[in-house]
């Protein structure tokens, strides 16, 4: 039994950053930022003892400018930041969309607008992990909800960024970043890790942005012998730029359809008593952790009602949200902000379910007793 | 010349991208030139360079030269490369960037990027002006010079380039011209073999529109201002500084040794690597 496997008192960060050693991370540039700072210690302590590489940049945009360097050139690298740093990162999260390049991208959630509260919960960034950069794109994020969550998940992001050459954003909070669990790491020869795929072709055959069936090219890191361009104008399968509008579609096309045509692989919900309840509480991260709390109370009193925790946020579980939205009186949509994903619980509801919003945006958590009230109030 | 040509035609991708974007006139070919020049001469493995840009009209460069070639966001490039270079240290990293994209934008990443004194060559072409959007003043465009958007005249100072990459760092800092074309080669070459963070500052012209907009005539007219100009730093030791005013000095102006970047992470990982996991 390794090390790993014995009982050990981690809190989320140091989970994620566990997660991500656990992923095969090799490069890690970030930007000091509470509540995000712990995962950045973390592995400036320990990439080195693997041979990986940490670096401090000068802020959040030259950190995930670095990051996608580092994964041009062969890398599986990450950053972690918060709200503040998460907008600076937009521009370049634009460019690894566009580029198509693998990466992470954590994100634990703090109040805002603004500066906000640092050191305060909040689930405000939520459609900024959807719409945050300009332009058409189609984006992965996925939460975890507990700190073995957040091991297991990091993991995960870091697959599926490479499985469809995309970054990843793992969308966590300021309590799931700083609140410590026992937890058992699972057993390291158990763990899948996805590396993405290298080209079978001869240099002059290749092409950087190939259009194939599965839509995820091949990808040649720097120095491999391929010689490639890439950039953030729209450009051809060979990574130059173009203004042709067939070009343009087919380009735009592949990074929706790379998305859309494996939903179902990428797209996890995680449910509770959802087999006969009429009421289901919809929620995600730390208030899925209430949630349940608050889902017992209610089967305590005989009321039946289910939990719905979407660990994919984007793209939305809209398939099992619409099959859902058949079987279901009530859905309540708790969220730590003003309301961003009753949204798109609205969007996919078919029109027999009520949808209330629980909405809590003060810094704190919402509590068992608090939705458990709600859904008293709506039932 | 046709030996030349052939070298520099061993370099591009002909095939693929050309026509460039670049007036014809413009002196980021003849920057282009001297670094294909520059990297053949080194014998350098083209598998074994990458080239990165931010955005703008010398951003532009790396679509047109087969290496590894990475075209950024605006002002990003010295970041990008940084991550490029870190993750894989085998890779010779060239920087092309501009005054607008490497100063204004980028100025906060080549300030950092320079202290830092991470292995890469900086190749600053600047011509005084923002050029892909049509004219506007830039952190170099002189004091009263005309932009589009400094129509009565620029009244900011601009930067001494290579002062300021002096100041914040950088091991290796050169200035030269388009028109000097073969002491732009040479300094280049010594950049790229520079163990550091090397910055080359290119004074070049951009006539379509600082030219227009200044009434400093054509491409020639202002190739000959930058050989009128341009003082040797040897022989700028020699003279009165009367004759040297209104000048600025070309070569090699800084040359110093300080520990780089990625030799000290290596040394890092060289201590550490093999020790547990700290879940301290």
């Amino acid at each position: 039994m390794s090390q790993n496997q014995k009982a050990q008192l981690l809190q989320g960060n140091e989970a994620c950053a566990k997660g991500a050693l656990a992923a095969g991370v090799n490069f890690f540039a970030g930007y000091p930022i509470t509540p995000s700072t712990e995962i950045a210690e973390y592995l400036a302590r320990n990439l080195p003892r693997r041979g990986g590489k940490f670096i401090q940049m000068e802020d959040e945009i030259a950190s995930l400018a670095a990051v996608i360097g580092a994964s041009i050139a062969g890398a599986k690298a990450m950053t972690a930041t918060s709200g503040p740093g998460f907008s600076l990162m937009q521009e370049n999260l634009g460019y690894a969309y566009m580029a198509e390049v693998p990466c992470v991208i954590v994100d634990v959630q703090r109040g805002g607008p603004s500066t906000g509260l640092p050191t305060k919960v909040s689930q405000s960034d939520t459609m900024q992990a959807r719409w945050g950069t300009h332009g058409d794109y189609h984006s992965i994020a996925i939460a975890p909800s507990s700190v073995r969550q957040c091991f297991e998940l990091t993991i995960r992001a870091f697959n599926l960024s490479e499985k469809y050459r995309t970054p990843v954003i793992l969308l966590m909070d300021e309590v799931l970043g700083h609140m410590r669990e026992k937890i058992i790491l699972p057993d390291p020869a158990g763990i899948k890790v996805f590396n993405r795929m290298k080209p079978t072709v001869p240099p002059e055959w290749y092409q950087h942005f190939e259009i194939n069936p599965h839509f995820v090219s091949p990808m040649a890191s720097f120095g491999e012998g391929y010689r490639y361009n890439v950039t953030g104008l729209t450009h051809d399968p060979l990574g130059f730029p173009t203004s042709r509008s067939e070009e343009i579609q087919a380009k735009l096309d592949k990074l929706e359809k790379k998305i859309m045509h494996n939903v179902n692989d990428i797209v996890q919900v995680e449910e509770e008593f959802m087999e006969e309840a009429a009421i289901a509480v919809f929620a995600y991260g730390i208030v899925a952790r209430a949630a349940r709390q608050a889902i017992r109370m209610a089967q305590q009193k005989r009321i039946r009602v289910g939990l719905i925790q979407p660990l994919t946020i984007w793209p939305f579980p809209d398939i099992y949200m619409e099959q859902m939205s058949e079987q279901l009186e009530i859905i309540i949509v708790a969220e730590l902000n003003q309301g961003q994903l009753i949204r798109e619980v609205m969007r996919t509801n078919c029109g027999k379910a009520k949808i209330y919003g629980l909405n809590r945006f003060d810094g704190d958590i919402l509590t068992p007793e608090q939705i458990f009230a709600k859904i008293r109030e709506v039932r | 010349m046709e030996t030349i040509t052939k070298v520099t035609h061993h370099y591009l991708r002909t095939k693929k991208k050309f026509p460039n974007v670049w007036c014809a006139g413009c002196g980021i070919g003849i920057a282009l030139g001297a670094i294909i020049r520059a990297i053949d001469s080194l014998k350098l493995n083209r598998d074994d360079v990458a080239m990165v840009s931010g955005i703008g009209c010398s951003s532009r460069m790396p679509v047109y030269v087969d290496f590894n070639t990475l075209h950024t966001t605006h002002g990003r490039a010295l970041a990008f490369a940084t991550g490029v270079k870190l993750a894989n240290p085998k890779l010779k990293v060239v920087v092309i960037t501009g005054d607008g994209d490497g100063l204004a934008i980028g100025g906060n990443h080549f300030i950092h990027t320079c202290r830092r004194n991470i292995d890469i060559t900086t190749i600053l072409i600047n011509n005084s002006i923002y050029g892909m959007t049509g004219g506007q003043y830039s952190p170099t465009t002189p004091f009263m010079k005309i932009g589009t958007t400094a129509p009565y005249g620029n009244r900011e100072r601009d930067f001494d380039i290579c002062s300021l990459a002096k100041s914040a760092g950088a091991t290796f800092v050169a200035r030269g011209t388009v028109y000097h074309v073969t002491l732009l080669e040479k300094i280049i070459q010594q950049a790229i073999l520079k163990k550091g963070f090397s910055l080359v500052e290119v004074i070049s012209h951009c006539h379509t529109f600082y030219g227009r907009l200044n009434k400093e005539g054509t491409a020639i007219k202002m190739m000959e201002w930058q050989k009128d100009h341009a003082i040797p730093i040897q022989a700028a030791a020699k003279l009165p500084p009367d004759k040297l005013k209104d000048k600025f000095l070309i070569g090699v102006l800084w040359d110093v040794d300080f520990p780089e970047y990625c030799e000290e992470y290596d040394k890092v990982i060289a201590q550490f690597q093999a020790q547990p996991e700290d879940s301290k």
